[in-house]
């Protein structure tokens, strides 16, 4: 039968086509530790949803002998499918045909895919495994990322963007990712700088190898440009996968609501934080013992590890933490933990997610190195953030919240629905310690006995001010609550909140220190 | 209680917090003020010229050594008035970035 022919003949050109750059190019890959972009596609979702559009397209290029080149897919692989039933549009550039270059009609794959995810509202996952632009394609090829960048900026806080390295991602390239919200890295797999090692010693003369300019520890510990860190490929997959469930198809939407779960037993809230209040402890310990099944989605785990984002759930609903970790620089606001917090804090005010804040800690950390490189900017980050956010924001202060650092985490100045304090929280302008040098310092330097005088001082400023009732009393926060009540009072306010609808004074948009 | 390893102190205006701290604050090299009379390299090179010598009489924006760098000759002017107290590079070297390059005595 013709039909039966024709269908024989779709079966034998898709089969070519399936085998990418062809057997040497795959074994290459695999013998690098790197899956196939296929094999990729497949492990992310969920099984047999994936549909492929554009396996037939064809570069037509001529210069530089691209002619005679056949360029399977050219390059990479676009379609959509779902991820534990939410629908998702996802790209992988295949590395194995043409070094995964991106060529114009590569490009436009992507963009076609990318134009998808916008008008269906659904999550675009992007897979970056490339060489770079096409040089033979030249001016076509920077066309093609300028294409790209447009459409990540233009659905930027409207469909979640995921970028994902697993391979090389150098040149103008890096830019998709770094205008996507989160990008997942593979130690010793991905590789992601502006300008290469042999450039930088060519131009330069400074020596540097791949994976110290670029590699996956570096973006997560250095320089954060990585969200999430995974020691091989399949991790980084069940990590893409987790984040999927928490976040919402998109920005009309909340998150996929879970069956509610009590927090395990073994995080006792009333043993986490010490009565000494210059004594640390790992604040994630009291964000697991209040979230269901103490389930807690940490994101940029391994920057400014001074401050703690991720993602929990209280009875059943997605919720953005933020929080300082006293187990690490005292939980002092600083450059980089302010930008990690603004960021997040704007992440989950674009998507419907609301935001309970932790509160421990001394205020921004001094310095000279930390003023030269902008604290103050940055730090105002997070207060343009909290402010301009709309979501429902519940803030607990555990125990330290001192003069600038105390208005900065979610307080009530910067509209915090709900403000709660522990017993133990001390509200100040300042430390025991630095208040009573400067405010009783006529009476120290006055006193026979200095250091008995500092210490009576000392002692009186904690009793009249580092307390909460300071603030209570003038309704700064709204209530103040026992640690093992505090989970019943986030699921009161999350309740009560559902609905929250307020109005921000009409605006194009701000203009935040950038 | 967890009980924690590693904890150094951290001075936060008179109270000493007990906590991690980083290798950046650990490793951070004391603040040195920039001292106009020594002509630094800003950035890695060849030294293409030197126009000055030792005891020559040198005012703000005089010209004192060209250097090929990223493709361009890049002039190094100078910052203050003085005499060259010494030249430390000759022509032809190539330097790292950050070295000092020459001394100037200030008037």
């Amino acid at each position: 039968m013709a039909l039966n022919r024709k269908i024989e003949e779709l079966h034998e050109r898709r089969q070519r086509l399936l085998m990418g750059g062809g057997e040497k190019a795959l074994e290459k890959q695999k013998a690098l530790g790197k899956r196939t972009a296929r094999e990729r596609i497949m492990a992310l979702l969920d099984a047999d949803s994936f549909n492929e559009y554009d396996l037939f397209v064809e570069h037509d290029a001529r210069d530089f002998d691209m002619d005679k080149k056949i360029l399977a897919s050219d390059g990479v692989i676009t379609g959509t499918g779902t991820v534990y039933g939410a629908p998702v549009a996802i790209y992988a550039q295949d590395f194995t045909v043409a070094g995964g270059s991106l060529g114009l009609m590569h490009s436009r794959k992507i963009t076609k895919i990318m134009d998808h995810a916008l008008k269906m509202r659904i999550p675009l996952i992007g897979i970056n495994d490339s060489g770079g632009a096409r040089i033979q394609e030249g001016v076509n090829s920077l066309a093609g990322y300028g294409e790209i960048f447009f459409r990540n900026t233009l659905s930027s806080g409207v469909i979640p963007q995921i970028s994902v390295i697993l391979g090389p991602c150098a040149g103008g390239a890096v830019y998709s990712p770094a205008l996507t919200d989160f990008v997942f890295v593979v130690d010793n797999i991905s590789k992601m700088f502006i300008t290469g090692p042999e450039v930088i010693k060519t131009v330069l003369g400074e020596e540097i190898s791949m994976e110290e300019l670029g590699g996956a520890r570096i973006h997560s510990e250095v320089s954060g440009n990585a969200h999430f860190f995974a020691e091989n490929e399949d991790e980084c997959f069940e990590k893409i996968k987790k984040l999927i469930t928490f976040i919402p198809w998109n920005n009309t939407r909340k998150a996929r609501p879970f069956d509610p779960s009590e927090p395990k037993k073994e995080y006792d809230i009333e043993k986490i934080v010490p009565d000494e209040p210059t004594l640390p402890y790992d604040v994630r310990d009291v964000i697991k013992a209040v979230i269901d099944n103490s389930d807690f989605f940490e994101i940029m785990e391994r920057y400014a590890r001074n401050m703690i984002i991720g993602f929990g759930r209280i009875k059943g609903k997605t919720t953005g933490f933020v929080a300082n970790q006293p187990l690490e620089m005292a939980g002092v606001l600083d450059v980089d933990s302010s930008d990690k917090a603004a960021r997040f804090i704007r992440y989950c005010n674009a998507f419907n997610i609301p935001i309970v804040t932790f509160v421990d800690l001394p205020g921004y950390m001094p310095g000279i190195d930390q003023e030269h490189a902008g604290v103050i900017r940055h730090g105002a980050k997070v207060l343009y953030a909290y402010s301009e956010a709309t979501v429902p924001k519940i803030t607990v202060i555990l125990r330290k919240a001192y003069g600038g650092g105390y208005i900065a985490m979610g307080s009530r100045h910067l509209r915090a629905d709900f403000v709660f304090a522990w017993p133990a929280a001390e509200i100040a302008v300042m430390g025991p310690e630095g208040a009573a040098n400067i405010i009783f310092k006529k009476e120290i330097m006055s006193s026979d006995n200095p250091e008995e005088t500092r210490k009576l001082k000392v002692e009186e400023y904690k009793e009249k001010f580092a307390n909460p009732y300071v603030a209570a009393s003038r309704g700064y926060i709204d209530a103040v609550i026992e640690p093992g009540e505090t989970r019943k009072f986030l699921i009161h306010s999350i309740t009560v909140s559902e609905n929250k609808s307020i109005q921000m004074p009409e605006k194009k948009h701000g203009v935040p220190p950038f | 209680m967890r009980k924690f390893e590693d904890l150094g102190i951290l001075n936060i205006n008179s109270s000493l917090y007990k906590t991690r701290l980083t290798n950046k604050y650990t490793n951070r090299k004391p603040y040195k003020i920039e001292d106009p009379g020594l002509v630094l390299s800003f950035i890695p090179g060849t030294i293409v010229d030197i126009l000055v010598e030792p005891g020559q009489i040198v005012k703000r924006d005089d010209l004192l050594i060209v250097l090929d760098a990223m493709k361009m000759q890049n002039h190094i002017k100078c910052k203050v008035n003085g005499v060259v107290k010494s030249v430390l590079v000759n022509k032809g070297d190539k330097v790292p970035k950050g070295i000092v390059l020459l001394q100037i005595e200030q008037s």
